[in-house]
């Protein structure tokens, strides 16, 4: 293994690391912070394997990361936390233990379904395609078991997160068009949740989505 | 029949002994001069060892042969751990006796005595904290043994000597196995010695006590016995964490003259381990005891990580 190799697999394990910070994090806040080092560790993976790989489209989708998932999005999300005041919340959730045990099941899961594709593929990257894919799963299960529309809307973001680095460590990155666009779609749905997290606000007073079974008509 | 690795044996043995104190006694001096308060100094812990052993034991009257008789095991136990250890060189006589996981075992044994007599005065306090300790012995080995599996499929052996000898001859590669075997080990070590954030043991509170409050009702030399062993399990819990990440610096096999600078380094190491503790114990609160299950929880995810890591990425 090169040192590039290295780096990268390092960094690939501190993205898994985050993945399942985010999933146990009960404060809010600490899930802002531990979203921003999500995306600041795939900024730098991405910016390693594009000098790796002398894809030099890669930087740009590295400093786009980086602007987006690391300032701009940890920010709005912050911003939103603050007017509606949800942030002494410190929120229920599934027994941590149990949920860390799936987690677990999960990322072996993933090596499993992963292996094959590892034993076809020549990139140097090739190794972190299962981190990936956990990463994509975890933050699926982080939608599941949270409650809390803010957190989900977390587990989403760190899902997308997961979906970029697959795409890096599989194929060096989709075309920089794609990756504009996905960007801005991302940009766009925060935007979006801000205001259905005010509309579920106003309509619940809460922003568990548990209150939106009194939707529901009785019967 | 070669003599000289029996006097390594004798002499690391020795140095268990004497360095134990003086690193808990360096952990509170740290702890002293970082809260702005005057220490007692790096010997105090083995004066106060010293004046345990010169006063009277007080026995309960229903103490049994257990109560008596688990000071000595215990004490035995640590040392003979302590013989296994490579701390300062790999050639040791008594390290083909046992591996990693019967090392572990070893301090079950100790554990488990320890849980007995708490019980076996019968007062509340003493098994409260026998339950306390045990449920933190069953969630904190599955985590230990899977760190510990970590870095022996990274070195191919479960043998301490041979993963300092692999690990100091192979090549330096960044391995996140080892990275999260680390992080995994740190926090076992932590919960294993009792320390903040998990146990007190500066503590007066018997409520919130659990080493503390199985050995209440020990006396006179029984108590320094104890109080030595446990002052031992930090110092080996280190020195295994040391031989199996850090084990640069260790003896090799067949030289003497790698011992004076092995001291250094362990001395080195040792006093960064003790920086390191102290900066843990004052950043963080001890935590409720229902906390404790999660901790160890996240302790035994970092371990499984580390392991599943090794097959995913390296």
């Amino acid at each position: 293994m090169n040192l590039a190799a290295q780096i990268n697999s390092i960094l690939a394990a501190l993205i898994l690391l985050t993945a399942f910070g985010l999933l146990v994090q009960r404060r809010i806040y600490g899930l802002l912070h531990l979203f921003a080092w999500q995306g600041l560790f795939l900024s730098i993976s991405t910016a390693v394997v594009g000098y790796t790989a002398g894809a030099h489209h890669l930087y740009i989708s590295s400093v786009l990361t980086l602007l987006l998932k690391v300032l701009l999005l940890p920010y709005i999300l912050y911003v939103l936390i603050h007017r509606l005041q949800i942030h002494k919340d410190v929120e229920t959730m599934l027994n941590v233990p149990t949920t860390m045990l799936i987690g677990i099941a999960l990322v072996i899961f993933s090596y499993h379904l992963t292996s094959p594709i590892r034993e076809l593929s020549t990139l140097v990257t090739r190794s972190t395609l299962a981190v990936a894919l956990a990463t994509v799963m975890l933050g699926l299960l982080m939608m599941i078991t949270r409650r809390n529309a803010v957190t989900q809307i977390i587990g989403f973001l760190a899902m997308e997160n997961g979906l970029f680095f697959a795409a890096t460590s599989a194929t060096y990155g989709m075309p920089l068009v794609v990756e504009l666009g996905v960007a801005l779609d991302i940009l766009i749905a925060a935007f979006i949740f801000g205001i259905f997290f005010f509309h579920i606000r106003t309509t619940f007073d809460s922003l568990d989505v548990e209150q939106m079974n009194r939707l529901k008509e009785e019967d | 029949m070669r003599i000289y690795p029996f006097i390594i044996e004798i002499f690391q043995i020795a140095i268990v002994l004497i360095l134990a104190p003086i690193f808990i006694g360096w952990i509170r001096m740290l702890k002293c001069w970082f809260q702005g308060r005057t220490s007692a100094g790096l010997f105090q812990p083995l004066r106060d060892i010293m004046k345990l052993f010169y006063k009277d034991v007080v026995l309960a009257e229903n103490a049994s042969w257990i109560f008596r008789f688990t000071p000595y095991l215990v004490f035995a136990v640590t040392v003979l751990a302590g013989g296994i250890i490579p701390i300062l060189s790999v050639d040791l006589p008594l390290s083909a006796t046992a591996d990693v996981i019967a090392l572990i075992a070893l301090f079950a044994i100790a554990r488990f005595f320890i849980a007995l007599a708490g019980m076996d005065i019968g007062t509340a306090f003493g098994g409260m904290g026998s339950s306390r300790e045990m449920m933190i012995a069953s969630l904190a080995e599955p985590a230990m043994l899977m760190a510990i599996f970590t870095v022996s499929l990274v070195s191919k052996s479960t043998s301490l000597s041979q993963i300092v000898q692999t690990i100091t001859h192979a090549e330096f590669i960044l391995r996140p196995s080892m990275a999260f075997a680390i992080l995994a080990f740190i926090l076992i070590t932590i919960a294993e010695t009792g320390r903040i954030p998990v146990d007190n043991p500066a503590t007066h509170l018997e409520l919130t006590m659990i080493h503390e409050a199985m050995i209440l009702e020990y006396s006179g030399r029984h108590l320094a016995l104890i109080e030595w062993a446990g002052m031992m399990k930090l110092f080996l819990f280190t020195s295994i964490g040391i031989a199996s990440f850090f084990p640069w610096g260790i003896a090799a096999v067949d030289n003497l003259f790698q011992l004076p600078a092995a001291i250094i380094f362990m001395a080195v190491k040792f006093c960064i381990v003790g920086i390191v503790l102290v900066l843990i114990e004052l950043g963080l609160a001890k935590m409720r005891i229902f906390r404790v299950p999660e901790f160890l929880g996240s302790a035994f995810l970092f371990a499984s990580l580390g392991m599943i890591s090794y097959f995913i990425l390296e």
